[in-house]
């Protein structure tokens, strides 16, 4: 049974990415969207918090805040928001981490 | 009317939160009854200035243009915390560039961006007059 894990606080704030990364088990996905994705930024602290793990980030959330492609930590998929059904559909279920 | 130092600390990144936005717009409202207004970028708040911010996919205004008019409000001090930006893997090459008009030495743009320690920063607090948080 597989879970996508949706985060939307910035990780420099709250503890939802740390803590949904705690709660994830194999086959679970980590999806980024809103605050949240400043998680890959490039040189922050945040980003080891998702070593390791399969992530995914929302695109259209990456572009307004500024985070270009090459400001991004290796490893994370980028999804627009039909990507984001695609992965609610493929999921057993979703939790979110307000 | 007696000028005062007002102090707007901004500590949240945009768009998750309306608290950059609505900063932004007492800031402004601020600046025109010409006190002396000063801007701290301090935690996330330094995501604010991230250059080349593009709302078109998430049907948000992208307010990021209006902290280039600072300038011509007469904010021309606006201090962004050197932790806060290292933490996050940032330097001021990643923030706009924000400059002021000296109309003392004809017009010379000079940099608005303060780049200051936190110990600075605190210094700076201390001698304001009112603090504003968001």
């Amino acid at each position: 049974m597989s879970i996508l894990h949706i985060v939307n606080k910035s990780p420099y704030e709250r503890n939802s990415v740390a803590l949904a990364v705690d709660y994830m088990r194999d086959g679970d996905t980590l999806l980024l969207i809103e605050d949240a994705v400043y998680t890959v930024m490039q040189g922050g602290k945040a980003a080891s918090i998702i070593d390791g793990q399969k992530a995914v980030v929302l695109g259209p959330d990456l572009a307004a805040r500024g985070i270009a492609k090459e400001k991004m930590i290796d490893g994370v998929e980028v999804v627009d928001y039909a990507g984001f059904v695609d992965l609610v559909e493929a999921s057993d279920k979703t939790q979110s981490w307000l | 009317m007696t000028t005062k130092k007002f102090m707007y600390v901004n500590r949240r990144a945009p768009y998750g939160t309306i608290y950059a936005w609505e900063a932004l717009e007492v800031v402004l409202i601020g600046a025109a009854f010409e006190q002396d207004v000063s801007m701290a970028f301090v935690d996330d708040g330094v995501f604010q200035l991230l250059k080349g911010q593009d709302t078109s996919g998430i049907d948000m205004k992208n307010f990021s243009p209006t902290y280039s008019a600072l300038g011509d409000y007469e904010v021309t001090k606006i201090y962004v915390e050197k932790e806060s930006l290292e933490e996050r893997g940032l330097t001021l090459d990643d923030l706009q560039h924000l400059v002021w008009e000296d109309e003392d030495e004809d017009w010379a743009e000079k940099d608005s961006i303060r780049l200051v320690s936190r110990a600075e920063l605190a210094e700076v607090f201390a001698g304001q007059d009112v603090m504003f948080n968001f």
